[in-house]
């Protein structure tokens, strides 16, 4: 099966990309300046990851709020004009097909869903939406995410008005003539957007970013450092579809109105963990010494297997490994020491508080 | 005369002492190095074992060995600082020291140009 290229592609290049198959995409890992310098650029200035590989999907119709209703927990119709929220599609279990983010600008519902579930949730909503409700995949734009603490200077030396543009927005915007769709979010931690754009002026956006000087271009690679130092759960790892929102940690994505109705997939074990504690839970795990640990390792408590490490690695922020993963409740605790198996080796990690890093949202 | 692995490795033989390396190109692909893991001396190994690993931000690495024979000697300074692994140094920086059993275990592996090609 021949990867999908973005509408980046030639301009990754130009930038010395290292370029991986990632989800059915040709994507960069990482460019010139390595995952760490990418990583801690981000933290400190502002990176720039091109993220077109999600599937960003429109949805509109009379029943497209109730549609989407019926297929996540949240609280479809408090989505007010000009906000985001983040969302999950629910099997019957309780369990996690994607996670996504929804937003809402006028009567037209904005879905970003992850590129490795893009077939399957298309093929979903598909199934379940009614027949009056429209979905569209906007092939005709790409998406790039700006985070760090300069992304909002970075876009006012573009000429963007943020004003009082906040966390969890959605808004269109003016780039020289061409309309954007922003959200104030991301997936690092950071201060950030998420940018829509035509695909025609994608490269000229990226550019212009660049001839601010404080923006990094950074891969996949700093991606998911960034994500896992923030604590947020990825597809395929943290979440699964026989993982459900309450074990990893997103119980704040099932709506107080949702849970009282009890009218979402798997509404009965999810209101059930949250009322009783879920067996196993979500956790972030540092490593005692300079070993990373990854994902698929088994963690022991003595003799006993009590849990599993999902992603693991080196975290720059942190100077050293960093790992999340799942353990049984009683070995959740912060403090908690266990062993993970890397490699034939025992390597001694303790349980620690997620995020690893602070969160720095513009609230 | 320096030979080159499939694997990315390079040998300097001396006598029958191999001095075994990663190349540049594998230093670049690897990116940013965080840990890494050298063999015990005295270990005995056989070609093509995997003897070493290299720990970058995102994976595992395994460095073999090109030949077999007995570890002799471990750069432990350059475990230390895995801020010298760079490109630039790599032909420099050895990793083990193997004495071998049979030197005509190096006989399949290529020399500079050949490994050149390969990796073009």
């Amino acid at each position: 099966m021949s990867t999908k290229q973005t509408p980046l592609h030639a301009f990754h290049r130009a930038h010395n990309a290292r370029m991986v198959p990632f989800a059915g995409w040709d994507m960069p890992i990482q460019y010139a300046a390595g995952i760490k310098a990418e990583h801690l650029a981000t933290r400190q200035s502002a990176g720039l990851f091109d993220v077109s590989h999600m599937a960003q999907l429109e949805i509109s119709g009379d029943q497209a709020g109730a549609d989407l209703a019926a297929l996540t927990p949240s609280d479809i119709a408090g989505i007010g004009d000009g906000r985001l929220r983040y969302s999950l599609f629910l099997n019957d279990q309780g369990g996690v097909l994607d996670d996504l983010m929804i937003g809402r600008l006028g009567d037209v519902f904005y879905l970003v869903v992850n590129a490795g579930r893009a077939d399957h949730d298309i093929a979903h909503l598909q199934k379940h939406l009614d027949a009056t409700t429209k979905l569209t995949i906007r092939t005709d734009r790409a998406l790039v995410a700006l985070q760090g603490p300069q992304s909002a200077n970075v876009l006012g030396m573009l000429g963007l008005r943020l004003d009082d543009f906040r966390f969890m927005q959605l808004r269109h915007f003016d780039f020289n003539g061409t309309e954007l769709v922003i959200s104030r979010s991301g997936y690092t931690g950071e201060d950030g957007f998420e940018i829509a754009l035509p695909v025609s002026v994608a490269s000229q956006f990226c550019d212009a970013c660049l001839s601010t000087g404080l923006v990094t271009l950074a891969g996949l690679g700093a991606r998911d450092t960034l994500r896992m130092e923030a604590g947020l759960p990825l597809w395929g790892h943290e979440l699964e579809e026989t993982i459900t929102p309450v074990e990893a940690g997103l119980g704040f994505a099932i709506s107080k109105k949702r849970r009282d109705a009890a009218d979402f997939p798997g509404a009965k074990r999810i209101n059930d963990q949250l009322k009783t504690g879920p067996k196993r839970r979500l956790v972030g795990l540092l490593a005692g010494g300079a070993r990373p640990v990854r994902d698929g390792v088994l963690l022991r408590y003595n003799d006993r297997t009590v849990g599993s490490i999902t992603s693991g690695g080196f975290a720059p922020s942190l100077d050293r490994p960093a790992a999340l993963g799942f353990v049984e409740t009683e070995f959740a605790a912060p403090g908690t020491s266990l062993l993970a198996d890397t490699r034939g080796t025992p390597t001694p990690v303790t349980v620690s508080d997620l995020p690893f890093v602070q969160h720095q949202y513009f609230r | 005369m320096v030979k080159f692995s499939e694997d990315h490795e390079w040998v300097k033989l001396d006598g029958d002492i191999a001095e075994v390396g990663i190349s540049p190109h594998a230093v670049e692909q690897l990116g940013d190095i965080v840990f890494i893991e050298l063999p015990d001396i005295g270990t005995n190994v056989n070609k093509g074992d995997a003897v070493a690993v290299f720990e970058s931000v995102k994976a595992a690495s395994d460095i073999y060995s090109p030949a077999g024979g007995e570890i002799i000697d471990v750069n432990t300074a350059l475990a230390d600082d895995l801020g010298a692994i760079t490109a630039d140094d790599a032909m420099h920086n050895w990793l083990f020291k193997v004495k071998l059993t049979a030197p005509s275990d190096l006989d399949g592996l290529m020399d500079e140009d050949q490994y050149k090609a390969m990796i073009d």
